[in-house]
C-alpha cells in the first residue's frame, strides 16, 4: 500500500492495459483478415457459375458469373440530376396503354422553342430528359412519338438487346437480320426483343472482350476509315483495346438517319465526323426527314452525336475513352473492375477525373459547370436566332411568298436547324468538345441571321401584305 | 497476491498479441518494407496502377519508389516509412480512402524535395527566382514518375480527318 500505488490505482492501470491491448489486437486482427481477403480476391477474380454463349440474351444469367458488374448495370435505373444532365423521377399514374410509373421531365416544357424547331415532326410531341440504360426499351415503346407517327423497326437497333434477334431473323447472318428488321414496323420488332441493351451487345461471351455487334457501326466506321485512306477497316480485328472502350458506345451514341425505302440505319461518316461532314455526306444530302410545319422547309434530324462531338474534343485527342469517364475503374476488394453503372462522371469525380487531373473535386466540378453554363447561354442565343428565322419565313410564306423566294432562307434554316439540333440533342451540354460546340453554335447563329437577310433580300421591293398576294420572283430589282 | 494472479492471466494474453503481431508482420511481408525494392510497394493491389505507371515512366531507370517518396536521410526515410505504413494500413483496413488515391500535403512535400535532391543544379535557379514555396516541379512534370499517357494507344484519333 505504501510501496506502490493503491489497489484502486492498480486496478485502473490493469484495466487500461487490457483496454489498449484489446484495441491493438482488434486492429491487428482486422488488418490480418483484410490482407487475407484481398489475397484471396486477387487469386480468383471470377468464378464461372454458368456457361454463357451467343444465345444467352438474359443479362441476369451473365450476372451470375459477374455479380459486381451486373449490380452496376442494374443501377442504371437510378434517376439523378446534375446541373444540366440527367433527370429526377417524376411520379406518374400507370395507364392501360402506358404502364410506366415514373417519367423523366419533358424538355419541351422546359424549352418550348424546341417545339417550333421540330414543328411537324414527332419530336415536337414528346421529348424528355435522358435517363439510364435501364429505361431505353420501355421509354421508346411508350413515348408520345409512337402515337404521333408509327416508328420504324430500325429504331430498335439501339433500344434493345439484339444479338440473338439479328442471328435468328437473319438465319445466322446478323447483317441480313439487321437489313430485315430495319424496314419492319416498330411493333413487329418490339415483340421479338426482351431486354434493353445487355452484356451480350458489347462482350464476346467466350472471352468477355469488347466487340462490335451493330452492323450500322461497322459500316459507318469503315466508311470513315476509308475517307482517311484505310480500306476494309474492321474494328473487331483492328481496333486497340482503348479504341474499343469508345467504339462499343459509338454503336448507339451517334447521329444517324434511315437510308432509302429499305430504311437502312446509316451513320453518315463518309466525309468525317464534324457536323458539316455529316450534313454533306453523300448519303445525307437528299435526306428529307420531315417538312417543317411552319415554313415548309425540308428538314433533317440530328440525334445524340456524343461520339462525333467527343471525337473533336481534347479528351479524345488525349486518348481518353468513353469508358474511362463514364465507366471508371473501381475497387471491389482486391479486384479492379469497370463501373457498369454508366452515368455522368460528375457523380464519380474522384474515379473519373482525379485519376488524371490533380485538383480538388470541387474545383473540377466547377470547371465542368462553367463550360456547360457558357454553352447553355450561347445555345439560348442560337435558339433565339433560329426562332427569328422561322418566324420570318412563316410570315413570308403565309403572305404568299413563292418557293423560289423562300429557297435560300429555307436552305439556311435547314442548316441552322440541323446544327442546333446536333448540339442540343448531344448529351453533354457542350462538354465533350467545348470549343467545337461553341463553333457549331456560332455557325448556327450566323446561318439563322443570314437566312433572315436572304429572305429580306428576296422579298425586297415586294412588300409582304395580305396572304395570297403574288410577289415578284427574285425580289427587288 | 492478487495482482500477481492477474499478471498470470495477462502475460499469456500479451504474448498472444505479440505472436499475432509477429505472424501478421510475416504474413504481410512486413520485413520487405524495410528495403528499397519497388515491388514491395505493390504488395497492396491498390498500388498496382502506380507501380505500372512507374515501370512505363522516364524515371524508372534512375529512381525507385523510395527515391521520390521518402526523404534522403536515414531518420526521415524510416520515419516516413513508419508513418505511411501506419496510415496506409489504417486506410486499407478501414476502407476509408478514395479509389483514385490523393497525395497528402506532407507526401507532396517529400516528392518536391526529392526532385530538388537530384536536380539541384537546375532547381536552385528556379527556386531563387520564384521563391521556394511557389514552385511545384510535378505540377508540370506530372508524368515523369508515373507515365499515364494514353496517347500511344489511340491510332484512331491521331489520324482523324483534319478538314
Amino acid at each position: 500500500m505504501t510501496m506502490t500505488s493503491s489497489p484502486a490505482g492498480n486496478r485502473r492501470r490493469t484495466v487500461l492495459i487490457v483496454a489498449i491491448t484489446a484495441v491493438v489486437t482488434i486492429g491487428v486482427l482486422a488488418m490480418l483478415i483484410n490482407i487475407f481477403e484481398r489475397k484471396q480476391e486477387a487469386r480468383n477474380t471470377f468464378v464461372r457459375v454458368v456457361d454463357v454463349n451467343d444465345q444467352t440474351d438474359d443479362p441476369a444469367v451473365w450476372g451470375k458469373n459477374f455479380p459486381s458488374q451486373y449490380e452496376g448495370y442494374l443501377r442504371t435505373s437510378e434517376m439523378r440530376k446534375t446541373l444540366f444532365g440527367g433527370s429526377e423521377a417524376l411520379p406518374r399514374q400507370a395507364t392501360a396503354d402506358d404502364p410506366r410509373t415514373t417519367l423523366a421531365k419533358s424538355k419541351l416544357e422546359t424549352d418550348p422553342r424546341l417545339i417550333k424547331m421540330w414543328a411537324g415532326y414527332p419530336f415536337s410531341k414528346d421529348y424528355r430528359e435522358r435517363r439510364g440504360h435501364a429505361y431505353m426499351l420501355e421509354d421508346q415503346t411508350y413515348t408520345g412519338r409512337q402515337k404521333a407517327a408509327p416508328q420504324p423497326g430500325a429504331c430498335v437497333n439501339c433500344h434493345a438487346s439484339l444479338v440473338t434477334v439479328y442471328n435468328k431473323v437473319g438465319n445466322g447472318d446478323p447483317v441480313k437480320g439487321f437489313e430485315t428488321i430495319n424496314h419492319m414496323s416498330y411493333s413487329e420488332v418490339r415483340q421479338m426483343v426482351k431486354h434493353p441493351i445487355a452484356c451480350i451487345d458489347c462482350h464476346d461471351p467466350k472471352t468477355m472482350q469488347l466487340r462490335i455487334t451493330r452492323p450500322a457501326f461497322l459500316e459507318g466506321i469503315k466508311a470513315l476509315k476509308a475517307s482517311q485512306g484505310v480500306q476494309d477497316y474492321d474494328p473487331n480485328q483492328q481496333a486497340t483495346r482503348q479504341e474499343m472502350r469508345s467504339f462499343v458506345c459509338a454503336q448507339c451514341h451517334v447521329t444517324y438517319f434511315f437510308k432509302g425505302p429499305e430504311k437502312r440505319l446509316t451513320f453518315p461518316w463518309d466525309k468525317g465526323l464534324k457536323v458539316e461532314n455529316i450534313m454533306t455526306s453523300e448519303n445525307a444530302v437528299p435526306v428529307k426527314e420531315w417538312t417543317h410545319a411552319e415554313t415548309g422547309t425540308a428538314m433533317m434530324k440530328a440525334r445524340h452525336p456524343e461520339f462525333e462531338l467527343w471525337s473533336q474534343g481534347i479528351h479524345a485527342r488525349s486518348g481518353v475513352s468513353c469508358a474511362d469517364c463514364h465507366m471508371p475503374y473501381k475497387r471491389e476488394g482486391g479486384v479492379k473492375i469497370s463501373e457498369h453503372h454508366v452515368q455522368s462522371p460528375l457523380f464519380s469525380i474522384n474515379r473519373s477525373c482525379q485519376s488524371c487531373h490533380r485538383w480538388e473535386e470541387k474545383e473540377l466540378k466547377s470547371r465542368v459547370e462553367e463550360i456547360q453554363t457558357a454553352f447553355f447561354n450561347q445555345r439560348n442565343e442560337a435558339m433565339d436566332a433560329l426562332m427569328d428565322l422561322i418566324n420570318e419565313l412563316k410570315a413570308a410564306k403565309e403572305a404568299g411568298a413563292t418557293d423560289e423566294q423562300l429557297a435560300k432562307a429555307r436552305e439556311l434554316q435547314r442548316r441552322a436547324g440541323y446544327y442546333i439540333d446536333f448540339i442540343v440533342s448531344e448529351n453533354s451540354m457542350g462538354f465533350h468538345a467545348p470549343q467545337e460546340a461553341q463553333r457549331i453554335l456560332g455557325e448556327a447563329m450566323n446561318n439563322s441571321r443570314l437566312g433572315q437577310l436572304a429572305l429580306r433580300d428576296a422579298l425586297k421591293g415586294a412588300p409582304v401584305k395580305a396572304a395570297g398576294q403574288k410577289l415578284t420572283a427574285g425580289g427587288g430589282k | 497476491m492478487k495482482p500477481l494472479k492477474l499478471s498470470y492471466v495477462l502475460s499469456p494474453l500479451l504474448g498472444l498479441l505479440i505472436g499475432l503481431i509477429a505472424y501478421t508482420f510475416v504474413y504481410a511481408k512486413g520485413y520487405s518494407y524495410l528495403g528499397n525494392n519497388p515491388a514491395t510497394c505493390a504488395n497492396c493491389h491498390v498500388m498496382n496502377a502506380y507501380y505500372d505507371g512507374w515501370v512505363k515512366g522516364s524515371h524508372k531507370s534512375v529512381a525507385t519508389c523510395n527515391d521520390c517518396h521518402t526523404p534522403h536521410n536515414l531518420v526521415g526515410k524510416y520515419f516516413t516509412k513508419a508513418s505511411n505504413g501506419f496510415f496506409h494500413s489504417f486506410a486499407f483496413t478501414s476502407g476509408a480512402f478514395p479509389d483514385s488515391i490523393q497525395a497528402k500535403r506532407g507526401s507532396k512535400q517529400v516528392v518536391e524535395q526529392a526532385c530538388r535532391h537530384c536536380h539541384s543544379d537546375l532547381t536552385q535557379h528556379i527556386d531563387v527566382a520564384e521563391g521556394r514555396d511557389g514552385t511545384s516541379c510535378v505540377r508540370c512534370h506530372a508524368s515523369v514518375g508515373h507515365n499515364e499517357n494514353l496517347a500511344s494507344d489511340t491510332r484512331f484519333f491521331l489520324k482523324d480527318s483534319a478538314q
